[in-house]
Order: structure tokens, then C-alpha cells, then sequence
């Protein structure tokens, strides 16, 4: 099983791997038919599509709730959602099938590539300086570094470099580990009758293991990023 | 934060353009590829979904607020309504009660002035009757008399023979038949 990258595109030189871009292009284009398609007709009395939406919508919310005020936490609500949509998406274009052509993988879950997942954890630690800044002014926001006791402020800086890397690391180990074995029990299965018998009952099991992970980790994701948030944002915690 | 962290990895290399973009190591285009689609979709996705569902909801929220609080009135305004019939049904109980009340002594006195009516009618008739027996009576006696006198100066006369002046002896023969009545 050949995890190989396609060759890079160079433009005004910045190097693009094209199946990154293809796959988060197909996953922003898979949330948004699906976003749009369930709140087309928007009704008091919801029907279908939209009771999953505002279900998802309410867990959301509920995140939110977990760590920190409402009044603080609305104006992350858009945030969450589109980020559980966009990982839990991502997660799950990988499982049914990978494409691979002339040895290159083309088609995958976008969070299986660290620089995706590391770039998504990235800008979320980000926000929520920007947002410790904003809510806190900058006076505030550095004096966060000093709590509860100042010798820890060393330990506090790391811990924001920790945090980024934790947080995109473990979706990206999680997915590329599951997408792996996946390719593993695929490539038993395609290579003889007797592999295709002993390959069929854990890939069906572990399948839904995937699923099941892919949506355990777009939750946690959410989680923590609301988690780390609510460290930036409020003071009493 | 996290070019920091890439740029310590690859310090050793030539520029700082040229070691992130190295093909074998860092793909910037793709960091500035997903942060850009992530922020078009939730940009999007704000405009055409999270933003007319949040809407959607914050209105059902309203609405059920509202119906809420016209349930609340309007059971309010029930109980309201309900004391006044209570209030009505008792009054008009109390009315019904003190007609009865009064029909009932009203019949009372008139059967007692009724009573007393007929007593006194009875009284005055048994009277009545007395007085008329009494004198019819004292007639009887009168005539009787009258008759025994008639009889006795008759008969006298007849034993004596003579005719007796019967207006000579008239006074004697009463004062007699008198004192013979009182003696017997």
C-alpha cells in the first residue's frame, strides 16, 4: 500500500499537493450540499433534514455551554459547527474507497495529511488568542500567562505549543492509522479468495470502528478547541 | 506559532520561503489552501445555512414564548370567568333560597289569619246559634204559658161555675203559675 503523494504544483512558489487540495475541495463542497440541502425549506414545525441540522446545531451549542457562558460563547456557535461538519466530513471521504493513479494517492480523507490537520489546529489556537486579546484587552490576555502562579509562565507558553500539536496531531493519527489498516484489509482482501474470506469480517468491523472514530474525533475536536477557548476567554477559570 | 515550530525544524536550509516550500517537507500553498476553504465555507455556510436555521429557531423560540404566555392569560382569564359564575351561582342560590323563605312564612300567616278568621266565624255562629235557641226557648215558654194560663182560667172557670172576669184574675193566676214555677 503505497501512501505516496502526488508530485507537487509550483505557483509563484508555494507548493501545492493537488490531492490535498482536491479532497478539501470536494469536503467544503460535500458540508455545503448537504448544509444547504437540509435548511432549503426552513420551517417552524421542522421536517427531516432540518431536525438533523438543528440537532447538530444544539450539540453544538451544548459544547459551548460545557465551558463557558452563553453571552461569550455565542459567537463561537457558527465556528463549531461548520468545524464538526468540516471534520466529521473529512473524516468519513476516506473510508468507502481510496483512488490512487499511477501510484499516486489521490483520493483520501483530507485529515489524514498532518499539514491539514496541524493547519486547522493552528488557526483555531489563534482564534482563540485573538479572541483572549479581544475580550480580555492585551493587559488582560498577558496576565493569563501569569496565573495562578508566575513561575508557571514557561510552563503556559509550551503548554500553547502543546496544545496545537496534540490537537492536530491526534485527528490526523487517528484518521491516517484508520485509513491504513483499511488499505492494509483491502489489499488482503483483493489478493486471493481465501484472503477475501478472512479479510471481509474485520473490514466490516473495522469500517465501523471508523466511523465511529471519525466522529468521536470531529467531537473532540470541537471540544477542545471550545476547551482551549474558554481558557483564553474567560478569567475566572 | 506553528511556522515557528517548522522553522526550527528546517532552520538548517537556505531562505525562510525556500525551506518551507522544499518539496520533500513543508507544503505552504496547502496550509494557505485550507485555512482559505475553511473560511469560504463557514463564510458561506453562515450565509445560506447556520444563519436563516438560527433564525428558524430563534423565531419557534419566540413562538413558543408567545404561546406560553397567551396559555398563561388565557388561563388566567378562565379562572377569572369561573369565580364569577361561582360568585353568580351562589347569589343566585342565596335569592332562590330567601324567595322560598319568604313564600313559606308568607303562606304561614295566611294560613293563620285564615285560622283565625274561620275560628272567629265559628265563634260568632255558635253564638248566633245560642242567642236564637235561647230566645226561641223563652218564646216556647212564653207560648206555653200562655196557653196553661188560658187553660187554668178556663178550667176554673168551668169548676166555679162562673164566669170569672179573666182580666180581674189574670194578674193573680200569672203571680200564682210564677210562684209555682220558682217553688218547683
Amino acid at each position: 500500500m503505497n501512501h505516496g503523494n502526488p508530485d507537487n504544483i509550483v505557483i509563484l512558489g508555494l507548493n501545492f499537493n493537488p490531492s490535498n487540495i482536491l479532497m478539501l475541495f470536494v469536503t467544503c463542497l460535500v458540508v455545503f450540499i448537504i448544509a444547504v440541502l437540509s435548511t432549503r425549506n426552513l420551517q417552524i414545525k421542522p421536517t427531516g433534514m432540518q431536525n438533523f441540522m438543528e440537532w447538530v446545531m444544539d450539540f453544538v451549542k451544548g459544547i459551548i455551554k460545557n465551558n463557558m457562558d452563553w453571552k461569550t460563547g455565542g459567537r463561537f456557535h457558527v465556528l463549531g459547527i461548520t468545524l464538526i461538519m468540516f471534520v466529521f466530513v473529512a473524516n468519513m471521504l476516506g473510508l468507502p474507497f481510496s483512488i490512487q493513479w499511477k501510484g499516486e494517492l489521490w483520493w483520501k480523507s483530507p485529515t489524514a495529511d498532518p499539514v491539514i490537520t496541524l493547519t486547522l489546529a493552528a488557526m483555531v489556537v489563534i482564534l482563540t488568542h485573538y479572541y483572549g486579546v479581544k475580550q480580555l484587552g492585551t493587559k488582560g490576555y498577558f496576565k493569563t500567562y501569569l496565573q495562578p502562579m508566575p513561575f508557571l509562565a514557561p510552563l503556559k507558553i509550551i503548554e500553547e505549543f502543546a496544545n496545537t500539536l496534540t490537537l492536530g496531531l491526534r485527528l490526523y493519527g487517528n484518521i491516517f492509522a484508520g485509513e491504513i489498516l483499511i488499505g492494509l484489509l483491502a489489499t488482503l482482501g483483493a489478493g486471493s479468495a481465501f484472503g477475501l474470506i478472512g479479510a471481509v469480517i474485520p473490514s466490516l468491523a473495522w469500517l465501523g470502528f471508523s466511523v465511529f472514530i471519525g466522529a468521536i474525533q470531529a467531537f473532540i475536536f470541537v471540544m477542545l478547541t471550545m476547551v482551549y477557548m474558554a481558557h483564553k476567554v474567560q478569567t475566572d477559570h | 506559532m506553528l511556522g515557528n515550530t517548522f522553522i526550527l525544524l528546517s532552520a538548517s536550509g537556505g531562505g525562510f520561503l525556500s525551506s518551507l516550500n522544499n518539496p520533500n517537507g513543508l507544503n505552504l500553498g496547502d496550509i494557505i489552501v485550507t485555512v482559505l476553504f475553511f473560511t469560504i465555507l463557514m463564510v458561506l455556510l453562515k450565509k445560506f445555512a447556520w444563519g436563516p436555521l438560527m433564525g428558524i429557531m430563534d423565531q419557534r423560540a419566540e413562538l413558543i414564548a408567545n404561546e406560553i404566555e397567551a396559555a398563561e392569560n388565557s388561563r388566567l382569564e378562565s379562572q377569572k370567568l369561573l369565580e364569577e359564575q361561582r360568585a353568580l351561582l351562589k347569589e343566585a342560590r342565596d335569592s332562590a333560597q330567601s324567595i322560598v323563605e319568604n313564600a313559606r312564612k308568607q303562606g304561614e300567616t295566611q294560613r293563620e289569619e285564615l285560622m283565625t278568621a274561620a275560628r272567629a266565624e265559628v265563634n260568632r255562629m255558635k253564638e248566633a246559634a245560642t242567642l236564637e235557641i235561647a230566645t226561641e226557648k223563652e218564646k216556647a215558654v212564653a207560648a206555653v204559658r200562655e196557653e196553661f194560663v188560658s187553660l187554668s182560667i178556663l178550667a176554673a172557670s168551668k169548676v166555679l161555675g162562673k164566669e170569672i172576669s179573666e182580666e180581674d184574675n189574670r194578674a193573680l193566676i200569672e203571680e200564682t203559675i210564677v210562684k209555682a214555677g220558682e217553688s218547683r
